[in-house]
């Protein structure tokens, strides 16, 4: 297995592993933390590694980066059970966890149709609510609950 | 209290209800005072609810402050495509004190933030409508000499009505039973139902009105909509079942009192009306009062 996953997704000598993230939202990991942006770090990724704990699931590499806590806790949304390899010369110095932030700023959007955020141009806020695991978003401002089957990402 | 918004019920403490709820009874007895002479109130309702706004208005009218204001959005600048913040930015700029009432859940929030001057939500969709709330406890307080362990039967739309949302959580300071009748299309949300387990509130759900209300304090009657059906059929076998009748009076407690969010179209039968146990036009009245009070608290005027 190992040898499988250091073919498909080449190490890196400095920089961040984000591994596992749910397959089907790995696409929402790059974009909340903007790698789809970037133009000067080294970006690769792969998905659909077996996993026995996500089923499928993706891996990010980014080389020369390290995500400040208050970045890299916003994909805990989408990847609650991330964990994070600090690389520096091709060696993992610090393992790190997401951790689910109490509040979201932006990043999300409410569920609710007639809620003013989805109305007007205004940024989201939600409190986040861990119910036995599974996150949910309460919004500041219609109060209503957005739960993770129906969380959807601004991209 | 003082430039607090009131927003969602949920932005007061116990201890500011109830003193909304003293300077209130202040009003009841003494209903016009000059303490907003100089004042402006904006009554932003970008859609119609002549009641509420009527209310609000006879409020500030009595309190000897002035009101500017819309009715509706189409004969304000939205209808032009004006932002909500705009709105509120330039009204900020003409009143000491907005009032509004937005088709939109969280409208008033946003307000509140963007706003220089205090902010009363008078609905915002579906959401809350706070001043309603304090009404129907004051409503109950003056009735009852009490808040404190009462039993309160709510009936009809229990999904969708904000009102009986606002009233339980606002009531659970105050260790009530409740009753819920309501046909199980509109049954009481499971979340509103946990919130009352994690406090240790008791209540018990019914779909049959009559039998269930002997021992109410309060009966706080909703309307049982069409629209809120998916099925007409599911509609046209409860629509007769949640109606208050005179006859279903027999044998309720002396102290009980009716109430209702207002307006009401068939749901509680005219027959009531006469008997003394019928509340909701005094209720009404009420609505006065304590919009008064919360005015002159946010204001600082009491």
């Amino acid at each position: 297995m190992k040898e499988d996953k250091k073919l498909s997704v080449t190490a890196i000598q400095n920089g961040t592993v984000i591994d596992h993230i749910p397959a089907q939202n790995l696409f929402n990991v790059i974009s909340i933390l903007g790698l789809d942006q970037i133009t000067e770090n080294l970006v690769t990724f792969g998905t659909n590694f077996k996993s026995d704990r996500l089923g499928r699931k993706a891996i990010i590499k980014v080389s020369d980066k390290y995500f400040k806590d208050i970045d890299i806790n916003k994909i805990a949304l989408v990847a609650p059970n991330a964990k994070l390899n600090i690389i520096k010369d091709y060696e993992v110095v610090e393992k790190r966890q997401v951790i689910v932030p109490t509040e979201i700023n932006g990043i999300a959007r409410c569920m609710n149709p007639k809620c003013i955020t989805n109305n007007e141009n205004i940024v989201t806020r939600f409190s986040v609510l861990d119910r036995n695991g599974s996150i949910s978003l309460k919004c500041n401002y219609c109060e209503k609950i957005t739960d993770q089957q129906h969380l959807q990402i601004i991209r | 209290m003082k430039n607090k918004s009131l927003v969602s019920i949920a932005d007061y403490t116990k201890e500011e209800y109830l003193e909304i709820l003293r300077v209130a009874a202040e009003f009841e007895k003494n209903p016009v005072q000059k303490i907003l002479e100089g004042r402006v109130v904006a009554t932003l309702f970008f859609e119609p609810s002549t009641r509420t706004r009527l209310s609000f208005e006879s409020a500030v009218n009595r309190l000897g402050g002035r009101v500017i204001g819309f009715t509706d959005s189409s004969s304000s600048s939205v209808s032009k495509g004006e932002t909500l913040k705009d709105t509120i930015l330039t009204v900020s700029n003409y009143s000491d004190l907005i009032v509004m009432r937005h088709p939109l859940e969280g409208s008033a929030r946003y307000a509140s933030e963007v706003a220089t001057v205090p902010v009363i939500n008078a609905g915002d969709g579906a959401n809350q409508h706070p001043t309603q709330c304090l009404l129907d406890l004051f409503s109950i307080q003056k009735t009852q000499g009490t808040l404190e362990n009462l039993k309160i039967s709510m009936v009809g739309d229990l999904k969708y009505g904000r009102t009986v949302h606002s009233l339980l959580m606002a009531m659970s300071y105050f260790n009530p039973t409740f009753n819920f009748i309501a046909p199980d299309e509109l049954k009481m949300p499971e979340e509103y139902k946990l919130f009352l387990d994690k406090k240790g509130i008791v209540y018990h759900e019914f779909t049959e009105l009559a039998e269930n209300i002997k021992d109410s304090d309060i009966i706080y009657m909703t309307r049982v909509q069409r629209e809120r059906f998916a099925d007409p059929l599911e509609y046209e076998k409860v629509k007769n079942v949640y109606i208050l009748k005179n006859k279903m009076l027999e044998g309720t407690k002396d102290n009980m009192k009716i109430l209702h969010p207002l307006p009401r179209v068939n749901e509680i039968s005219t027959d009531v009306d006469s008997n003394s146990k019928a509340y909701y036009f005094p209720q009404a009245l009420n609505g006065v009062y304590t919009r008064q009070a919360i005015m002159a608290k946010i204001l600082g005027l009491k």
